[in-house]
């Protein structure tokens, strides 16, 4: 397991990663390996995130080594879309048993190698390590170098067992792979001053192709997207790149980083939510390929594209304004969405009432705050029972979410939009926002409201559950407000540092003892921001907050997280 | 008598199965404020969930250990210990069932053991309901996991009746094996309850996810059988078993209750429901209601219909060994013949599919064995719809997941009712497949001398 630890030290050291590169060196050597925490946690595996990652990879053999549990459960579940081949869709997994637990499962992930080549002949092997076989010991990478050897064909191991860390973590560790194993091992049949590397987007419902057809306007060749609709071939000569789009930094600045570092190819970090992010972003495409080479007449070009664009995705959009008028929407979402989605829904005219910062790097909340303002309401982690709260306020009219908080908006009998992985739309590009502000007005506009939240003829309306449960916090809530040792008591015991599990009491005592006024002094006396760090903006807010004390409730991350 | 063969490959292709421990996290998910917790990585949850988010279109609740590389290195016994903590205090529940996953079986966890310590530790949870049962990933299917998870419930929560308790007669437990989906258990419930008994069902997903609107938001399960109606199940007078795989479910009953029970391994089709009802006449002592003679000649009725599109088909099925030989079992008798059979795991009902040999495989396995053997009928869960699009023959959508389609939770294949609306359906889709696709045109018959020639070569390599 050396090569694996290390592959994790090194994404660890990312210097394109603002979250690590503030961190002092010995926190930096810990990693973001922060503690889950049992029977509170939710969400995937490193294995998981690597799977994600390169799966949309469309003509390569994905191969699970592990028991049937990491690809049975889960194979066939997301709605990336391939112009070509198909053997992605197609699950294969050693599904190892008690004999291989106990004997070594390297013999039947070599034969399932064989069989997969012999019977389907893809470009490429990619082998994932689960769990089970990282514990008992198989050396998948010894495995796919025989195989490589003997087969004469790319088989590519990808180190990520579930248990070294989330998803998050896994989606570098796959990009690890790509740059150890593929990047730079072929050559294309000719390059042109217009080729491009999109990187760390998927595809998820074709998205991709709602943009290609701009850039094929304008001449420029993707010559790889990593990973979405992508080929082999296509990732193994991404190296000769004029420069790269990287679309989700969480997932893949590790990759667009060391191509820079490695082949020279620049990179900026944009996106195509939204109508002003996306010609931001074919904007900077094309100022990057004409400063590395590409003839000057290629801005022109762009910006009539984009005045035509953004003329045709207005008048679309615009008969809606007047009905999205005093309409609110809550978003939970991950990332970077949180902030390319809020500037999309702004630009139809709605009103945001919060967005998710769960997931979200600092940049992604200074963004955000960009658009919204300093007040934006920023929701750190919330119960589905306050989400709920929210919707049955009518403080939000929809919801944006996805899949596994649909239930809250559903139950609450209020509109709710998928735009997390599992959508059936794409709503990419100026005519993906057009399609998200359709969507989000059939959802709202639907009379599917009105009838289902009818109780019914015989049940008495003070009665129902919808009244109880929001009784139910609301008393709550006054037992609170009665007592302002008990709201007190609440207010110190919110936590702040989830890791190290340090509450917001701690942090204030401390800081009144010591006289502390840096992150590193809070962090030396209550080990708060010692984990993971992503705590270190709220310690930081709550030193900026002290000097002012009656500030301290309306910090947004707590007002919100309360 | 189906031979039983075992795959020899070494890769699964488009794997068929599903692990056991989210076999045993379902069978959880039918008792009321419950909460399933997988002792794992965080992904052995994730994918469960996901998965049945997915099938039944509800929200889900389970839970996980979440081990890290390091935990799982040096045991996990703080792990369950902060998870049922964690559990506990937040999410209130009745029960937390606890099943272990291929990571802490590897490394060795004595989860009862951690139980104990954590019992004696927490004076809170002494008596708090904690059911675990070892259900390594890398071991049996999803109906194994099921399936060991009754039983073991049954050991740890039925209360052993005193010798001079007296069995209520009016009382009946229902163990309904997991190829059972709640609009199944629903239409048994009124059936049973139609000759005046009252049914105990364990699990029961009919109260927890048949996908109504809850009373209250809770993060346990919302409905189900309650763990003091299951401490009580000793004192019913019958236990009626669904599926070979609630045999050893049953065995615990009788072992640790003496009660007695009947297994009916399948309740798909004519003759088994003729002998459900005839048992519940019995033991009621009641006669047949009107209503069930009536549904028995719409059957009938229906079977008349549906044979005319059935007879002669060539199934291809690939399903856990309970649907398998439920769904099998009946489309055998409307004269559909079952060409091809894929399963996921040994059981003792596979010999008596009809058919000459059942394999324990993958979908892969299935659609070779589809396309050599010129099946014209697909069944299985979900993840067969690209052999079907491939193989270009009607696909009916049957067992877990089936997460491309709405309704799972409450398609119906019990009873005489149950039964007539299958035929139905899976006839409807030949229909329509026939309308579609196979509409004859001036050519279809037209068979020139050099064409045919082709033709012929075409069918043989085909």
């Amino acid at each position: 397991m050396s090569s694996l630890s290390a592959t994790i030290q090194g994404v660890f050291n990312e210097p394109g990663c603002g979250k690590n590169a503030n961190k002092s060196e010995a926190e930096r050597k810990k990693g973001c390996t922060k503690q889950l925490q049992p029977g509170g946690a939710a969400g995937g595996c490193a294995f998981d995130g690597a799977k994600i990652a390169l799966q949309p990879l469309t003509d390569v053999a994905h191969l699970v080594h592990g028991p049937i549990a990491c690809e049975g459960n889960s194979w066939d579940n997301r709605g990336a879309k391939s112009s070509g081949s198909n053997i992605w869709r197609t699950g294969f997994t050693t599904d190892i048993n008690e004999t291989d637990v106990v004997f070594g499962g390297e013999k039947r992930l070599y034969r399932a190698i064989k069989e997969i080549i012999e019977k389907y002949n893809p470009p490429a092997v990619f082998v994932y390590q689960t769990c089970v076989p990282a514990m008992i010991g198989d050396d998948i990478d010894a495995v796919c170098k025989a195989a490589r050897e003997k087969f004469g064909k790319p088989v590519i191991p990808i180190n990520s067992p579930g248990f070294v860390g989330p998803k998050n973590l896994g989606n570098k560790l796959a990009g690890e792979a790509l740059l150890e194993h593929v990047i730079g091992t072929e050559e294309p049949d000719y390059t042109t001053p217009y080729d491009l590397n999109i990187i760390g987007e998927y595809n998820l419902s074709g998205e991709l192709w709602q943009v290609k057809p701009l850039l094929d306007e304008l001449g420029i060749r993707i010559l790889s997207c990593i990973s979405g609709d992508g080929r082999y071939r296509e990732v193994a000569y991404s190296h000769r790149a004029r420069a790269s789009m990287m679309v989700c930094s969480k997932a893949m600045i590790n990759v667009a980083r060391k191509m820079e570092e490695r082949y020279g190819i620049p990179f900026f970090e944009g996106s195509f939510y939204g109508i002003t992010d996306s010609s931001d972003s074919l904007r900077e495409i094309a100022r990057m390929l004409v400063e590395r080479g590409a003839p000057d007449e290629l801005i022109g070009r762009t910006e009539a594209v984009i005045a035509r664009e953004e003329a045709r995705a207005w008048a679309a959009i615009a008969p809606y304004k007047p009905r999205f008028e005093g309409k609110k929407v809550l978003l939970i979402t991950g990332g970077v969405k949180s902030w390319s989605v809020l500037a999309a829904l702004q630009e139809a005219g709605l009103e945001l009432v919060g967005t998710s910062v769960k997931k979200s790097t600092k940049e992604d909340k200074e963004r955000i705050k960009e658009l919204m303002g300093q007040d934006a309401h920023m929701i750190d982690d919330m119960a589905p029972r306050e989400m709920y709260k929210m919707l049955k306020d009518a403080r939000a009219d929809i919801m944006l979410s996805g899949g596994r908080s649909q239930f809250v908006a559903l139950k609450a009998s209020m509109p709710w939009l998928d735009i997390n992985q599992e959508r059936h739309h794409a709503y990419m590009g100026y005519v993906g926002m057009v399609r998200l502000v359709e969507e989000i007005d059939k959802a709202l506009y639907n009379p599917i409201w009105e009838q289902v939240r009818k109780p019914a003829p015989w049940e008495n309306p003070a009665n129902n559950w919808q009244a109880k449960a929001i009784a139910q916090l609301d008393a709550e809530a006054a037992a609170l407000a009665a007592n302002p040792e008990l709201a007190e008591k609440a207010r110190r015991a919110k936590k702040i540092c989830n890791c190290k599990s340090v509450d917001l009491g701690t942090i204030e005592d401390a800081i009144a003892a010591y006289a502390l006024d840096t992150v590193e002094g809070v962090r030396e006396k209550t080990n708060a921001s010692g984990g993971c760090g992503a705590c270190a903006g709220r310690v930081e807010e709550i030193l900026a907050s002290l000097s002012r004390p009656e500030d301290i409730l309306s910090i947004p991350a707590l007002a919100a997280a309360e | 008598m189906a031979k039983v063969t075992i795959g020899k490959k070494a890769c699964a292709v488009n794997p068929l199965k599903m692990s056991q421990p989210i076999g045993g996290a379902l069978a959880f998910m039918g008792l009321r404020g419950a909460m399933p917790l997988l002792h794992g990585s965080q992904g052995c949850t994730s994918f469960g969930l996901v998965l049945f988010v997915r099938h039944f279109k509800e929200a889900i609740p389970l839970q996980t250990t979440a081990m890290s590389e390091v935990a799982t290195v040096l045991g996990g016994l703080d792990n369950v210990e902060q998870a049922v903590l964690n559990i506990y205090n937040r999410a209130k529940p009745e029960l937390i069932g606890i099943c272990s996953t291929g990571v802490t079986e590897t490394k060795g966890d004595d989860v009862e053991g951690y139980l104990k310590l954590i019992r004696d530790k927490y004076p809170d949870l002494a008596k708090f309901p904690m059911v675990y049962v070892s259900t390594p990933d890398f071991k049996d299917a999803f109906q194994d996991g099921w399936e060991k998870t009754v039983a073991r419930m049954i050991e740890v929560l039925v209360d052993q009746p005193g010798n001079a308790a007296r069995k209520d007669p009016s009382r009946v437990n229902v163990l309904p094996g997991c190829h059972l989906t709640p609009g199944d258990i629903e239409e048994l419930r009124i059936i049973i309850e139609d000759f005046g008994l009252e049914p105990s069902f364990l699990p029961d997903l009919g109260g927890s996810l048949d996908g109504h609107i809850p009373d209250e938001f809770t993060p346990t399960t919302i409905g189900g059988i309650g763990v003091e109606e299951v401490a009580t199940m000793g004192y019913a007078s019958w236990t009626i078993a669904i599926g070979e795989q609630m045999r050893r479910a049953a065995e615990a009953m009788e072992k640790k209750a003496g009660v007695p029970f009947k297994l009916f391994d399948r309740l798909c089709g004519l003759s088994p429901n003729d002998d459900f009802i005839m048992f519940l006449s019995s033991i009621s002592g009641r006669p047949v209601p009107m209503k069930y003679r009536r549904q028995r000649g719409q059957l009938v009725d229906a079977m008349l219909d549906g044979h005319f599109h059935l007879g002669g088909r060539k199934l291809a099925i690939g399903a856990e060994p309970d649907l398998l030989f439920d769904i099998s079992s009946m489309l055998h008798e409307m004269g559909t013949r079952v060409t091809a059979a894929v399963t996921t795991t040994a059981s003792p009902v596979l010999a008596r599919v009809a058919v000459d040999e059942v394999l324990i495989g993958d979908l892969e396995d299935l659609e070779t064995l589809a396309k050599d053997r010129g099946c014209d009928l697909l069944i299985t869960h979900s993840h067969g719809r690209q052999g079907a699009e491939r193989l270009k023959i009607p696909f009916f959508r049957m067992g877990l997941p089936m997460f491309d389609r709405l309704g799972a939770g409450h398609l119906v294949s019990v009873g005489y009712r149950g039964t007539r609306d299958l035929i139905f359906g899976i006839s409807n889709l030949i229909i329509a497949d026939g309308e579609e696709n196979h509409e004859p045109t001036p050519d279809t018959w037209r068979t020139p001398a050099g064409l045919a020639a082709d033709a012929a070569t075409a069918v043989s390599t085909h």
